[in-house]
């Protein structure tokens, strides 16, 4: 392998990381002033990493002496990233111009947050795995606690930092110990060193744990989930927005790189673990959101219960099960941008954020379209049929039924009734409750033309139009699933 | 055609959102639109009745895309059960839209659009010939229905909302954990292939009994009905009349197309069960109607009560039983909307719905009363009325298939007749007790609009069925051939070796197809 092709195969990852630089520098000459161009800056270089992307050839390939692959599974996640990336830039605009945070840093820490996902989903070495993630988390830390003057807002930066320190600990641990008792760092040694020795490798076993458990405080699965409602409380909307999407599909596109690939030889122990985690996170989540009063928490836990379906397309660890999880996550993806861009558009006379579900009550009689989305996102991500989610959840749930997991099948359908009731709650506020009055018109215009529009994609997609995109989507989770097996 | 019954009622939904002009305007015109609409769709259905083939029991007006990515694919398709039921539905809707025209003030847009969408789904359910398909119409109902409850409902109604939504939901969930093993067993959505697939038998008592918790609490059959009280109660008047019109019959729709067919063996072997629930209901939700102060909720059981017959005489698994459970069908979403159209009229002038309240109506709305009786003894199946062709031939189809439970099932046909002849003659005759009650004036041109189309075919199904019985002979024909394969070995041998033919029959059939492949 030349440094050359290396250089070729790594493209999307070089051209992000040099964008970074760049715009960090016209930043740090052109002021705060610069913070909208740069916004803009940052989408056009998305979009230039996408083109380098969608040019390459889907076969699998390693590059930089195998800490690095790319196949279709890295391509279809990081189209997903950077339509994450690109909404949580451009929604973030007027809310920065609104707010006196309008600092140029912002679209930079996007990037760079993003280009240690890339680097995350297409590690092929545990090593690769801990800079991307520790690259993705630092930058977000420092989003989390945006809004510094604000008091909710530094104390969400600094909860997620101390509890992802905690996080990234265990996960070196569990890195440390494989490589003790495996001998390598690189995924496709891993799997062959497992499958060698007959009897079952304890110490990898506990090395597997606590990178399990590190994982799962990304995707934030039950028992590691504590800091999500906190988190996405505290931090502006915006960045709350990014949190949910980005990471989420970074984090649980690694996670099915390092179950099906680098442990595939030890998919009956991992699976217990990912059943566990499954349930509890579906019924805690659904449960946990049931007494939210704050719309952000409430999608904090909605997140956390989307994750538990998630983790039953990984459970079957089948092909299958795995372009289920793809295409959960890409329709998530949309649902949950959508929701944050509503509530990023509801605000009081003042302008100020309403957060809160009783102030939205009656919201359908003062502004019915804002009202009529926020349902669309809202019973979509329940997984009602005729709305874009119910596909996703049937995805997972036809992996679960492949793969004989008839117990977590019916959890899991009972535990969608469950968190249908949460949703449902918030339509009830929306549309059925006396109106509060406390969202009124439109505030600022000009640049939420575009998060309107934004919104309407949205909400598009995940309305039962999105069924016409069933074909194309399925076909691109199937290539990327198949490079897994 | 079945694809622009679905798509038109949805575009026009949407457009009524957009409608120029103040909120009255807006009112007036999306009312004249949900009336042109529905009117349209009702010739429409009159065009599919015209053009259909009574003759074969193959599905018709079939149409097929491949839309979603080989996971399912639209497919359409109706046979002489479908086609009575969307007849059924679009008689229902334009009705529906008039019964609603006064009393529904606010977000007039709003509430057409969500009984447009609901007339699309309901056609959607009845002519989907893909499982997954069938399985989105089928629930996506729940999210205009839940809106129409809350937004324009009775006092209690966020409650009344949730129950209805929720209930249903969970048991429609394991349903379609039944359908995705199916259709990796079977290898294709297709619901004819799949009515025609033969599953193993030990799978299918598993499967039935996920469907037949779907269907039970859509019904509603006892003891998850209690739901539908509260539902109808407070519903909007028209949201009544389509959820007891048509939105129940879902529910026998789903038994007659999916559990009979395709898990033939499991009918049989489950068929005391729903005997068992269905004379459970029968005797005791008709005694509950009997001590119901409100006359929604009198309504609401007596539904539950006649829903019974239909259970019971499409698992008396012989042709009477089937055809009498559908013209039951067809009669009680008549009938039922009718009589829940009487309690809103008067509703509508007094704003209770408490029977105490009321007496001597009689005297200051004779011709209401006229109507009011029509209905009442159509729905204790009085000869000459719709109700009483439908439940003579399920009870002969029951009684075929089991004496005693003909015996108990007849009960409800005394029990009927006092809770809804007591309630007529506390709330039509009497002494007037009240004065407001006294001062009502007699029905409306609009009323009489609604009431005439429904008395007229309240009576055309008693008197000559024939055109609505002809449709269903084919497909009940090769239904029963169906079940025959489960059936037939009961018959020809002795008890004891009859077992082991039922075990050993499919097994058979499973080999022979298996080779023929």
């Amino acid at each position: 392998m030349t440094l050359q092709q290396s250089l070729s195969i790594g493209a999307p990852e070089l051209v992000l990381g040099a964008g970074a630089l760049v715009l960090l520098l016209l930043g740090v000459f052109r002021g705060n002033d610069s913070v909208k161009g740069l916004s803009w800056g940052a989408v056009i270089l998305f979009v230039l990493t996408a083109l380098t992307i969608v040019d390459d050839s889907p076969v699998r390939e390693l590059a930089w002496n195998d800490l690095y692959v790319a196949d279709a599974l890295s391509a279809f996640l990081k189209i997903l990233l950077l339509v994450g990336a690109v909404a949580s830039v451009l929604m973030a605009v007027p809310w920065l111009e609104r707010t006196n945070v309008s600092r140029f840093e912002y679209p930079v820490l996007i990037v760079l947050s993003t280009l240690g996902m890339f680097v995350m989903v297409s590690a092929n070495n545990l090593l690769a795995l801990y800079v991307g993630l520790e690259l993705m988390s630092l930058s977000a830390y420092v989003l989390a606690s945006f809004h510094r003057d604000d008091q909710k807002s530094t104390e969400a930066g600094l909860k997620y930092f101390v509890l992802g320190a905690l996080s990234s600990g265990l996960l070196l641990y569990g890195i440390s110990l494989i490589y003790g008792f495996v001998g390598s760092t690189d995924f496709t040694q891993i799997a062959s060193g497992l499958s060698a020795g007959g009897e079952r490798n304890m110490g990898a076993l506990f090395g597997l744990v606590f990178v399990l458990a590190g994982l799962a405080f990304k995707v934030s699965a039950v028992p590691f989930h504590m800091w999500t409602p906190d988190v996405y409380e505290g931090a502006p909307t915006p960045v709350a927005a990014f949190f949910a999407s980005a990471p989420k599909v970074a984090a649980m596109g690694l996670f099915l790189r390092v179950a099906l690939d680098a442990f595939s030889g030890m998919v009956g122990d991992w699976r217990q673990i990912v059943i566990v985690m499954s349930i509890l996170s579906m019924y805690l989540g659904a449960l946990g959101a049931i007494a939210q009063t704050n719309v952000k928490r409430l999608l904090a836990y909605s997140s956390i219960n989307n994750v538990g379906f998630m983790l039953i397309g990984l459970a079957a660890a089948t092909a299958d099960g795995a372009s289920a999880v793809l295409l959960y996550l890409a329709i998530y993806l949309v649902m949950t941008l959508g929701a944050f861009l509503c509530v990023l558009m509801l605000t009081d006379v003042d302008g100020r954020p309403v957060e809160t579900l009783d102030d939205l009550a009656g919201l359908a009689r003062s502004r019915p379209w804002l009202a009529t989305a926020l349902s669309i996102f809202m019973l979509s991500l329940a997984g009602l049929p005729p709305l874009f989610g119910f596909m996703a959840k049937l995805a997972v749930f036809n992996a679960a039924v492949d793969a004989n997991l008839w117990l977590l099948a019916v959890l899991g359908v009972l535990a969608s009734v469950v968190a249908a009731y949460y949703y449902l709650r918030v339509v009830k506020v929306l549309f059925f409750d006396q109106p509060a009055g406390v969202v009124v018109g439109a505030s600022g215009e000009g640049t939420l033309v575009i998060n309107k529009g934004m919104m309407l994609l949205a909400a598009l997609f995940c309305s039962p139009a999105g069924y016409l995109l069933l074909g194309p989507l399925l076909s691109a989770t199937r290539a990327a699933a198949s490079s897994l097996f | 055609m079945l694809s622009a019954m679905i798509l038109l009622p949805l575009a026009l939904a949407l457009a009524v959102l957009f409608l120029p002009g103040d909120e009255q305007a807006q009112a007036r015109m999306a009312r004249l639109v949900g009336l042109g609409t529905t009117l349209v769709l009702f010739a429409m259905g009159l065009v599919l009745w015209a053009g259909f083939d009574s003759s074969t029991a193959a599905f018709q007006f079939t149409e097929r895309a491949e839309l979603f990515g080989g996971l399912f694919s639209w497919h359409l398709g109706i046979d002489g059960i479908s086609l009575v039921l969307i007849l059924l539905s679009v008689f229902l809707m334009p009705l529906c839209i008039l019964a609603g025209w006064d009393s529904i003030k606010t977000r007039v847009p709003e509430y057409i659009c969500a009984f447009l969408v609901m007339e699309a789904l309901m056609i959607g359910v009845f002519a989907s010939l893909d499982l997954f398909l069938f399985y989105i119409f089928f629930e996506a109902g729940l999210i205009p229905m839940y809106l129409i409850i809350g937004v324009w409902g009775g006092k209690r109604r966020i409650y009344a909302s949730y129950k209805f939504f929720l209930y249903t939901l969970l048991g429609s969930v394991l349903m379609l954990l039944a359908m995705l093993w199916m259709v990796r067993e079977a290898g294709t959505t297709d619901i004819p292939a799949l009515m025609a697939h033969d599953f193993p038998v030990h799978a299918q008592t598993w499967l039935w009994l996920a469907f037949f918790a779907s269907f039970a609490v859509k019904m509603p059959m006892w003891p998850v009905h209690t739901w539908l009280p509260d539902a109808h109660v407070e519903a909007p008047t028209a949201g009544s009349m389509i959820l007891a019109g048509v939105l129940l019959k879902m529910g026998g729709y789903g038994f007659i197309r999916f559990s009979m067919p395709m898990f033939p063996e499991a009918s049989v072997q489950l068929m005391w069960l729903v005997f068992a629930l269905s004379m459970i209901a029968v005797v005791v939700t008709s005694l509950i109607a009997l001590v119901q102060s409100d006359m929604k909720k009198l309504i609401a059981y007596s539904s539950v009560a006649h829903m019974a017959f239909v259970t019971g005489g499409l698992f008396a698994l012989n042709t009477q039983g089937v055809e009498g459970a559908m013209v039951v069908m067809l009669s009680h979403g008549v009938v039922s909307a009718a009589l829940f159209f009487c309690v809103g009229v008067i509703y509508d002038r007094l704003h209770t719905r408490d029977i105490d309240r009321y007496g001597g109506v009689t005297t200051n709305m004779p011709r209401y009363a006229v109507f009011f009786l029509l209905f009442t003894m159509a729905s204790i199946a009085l000869p000459g009325t719709s109700g009483f062709v439908g439940e003579f031939l399920a009870l002969t189809g029951i009684f075929k298939a089991n004496t005693w439970v003909a015996f108990v099932m007849a009960t409800g046909v005394i029990l009927g007749a006092a809770y809804m002849l007591w309630l007529f003659a506390r709330v039509m005759f009497g002494a007037q007790k009240n004065a407001d009650a006294a001062a009502m004036p007699d029905l409306s041109a609009r009323e009489w609009s609604i009431m005439v189309p429904l008395a007229l075919v309240a009576l055309w199904m008693g008197v000559y069925p024939k055109p609505f019985l002809e449709p269903l002979k084919a497909p009940v024909e090769s239904l029963m051939a169906r079940m025959a394969r489960a059936n037939a070995p009961q018959t020809q041998f002795t008890p004891l070796l009859a077992k082991a033919a039922v075990a050993a029959a499919p097994a058979v059939a499973h080999e022979t197809t298996g080779h023929s492949e």
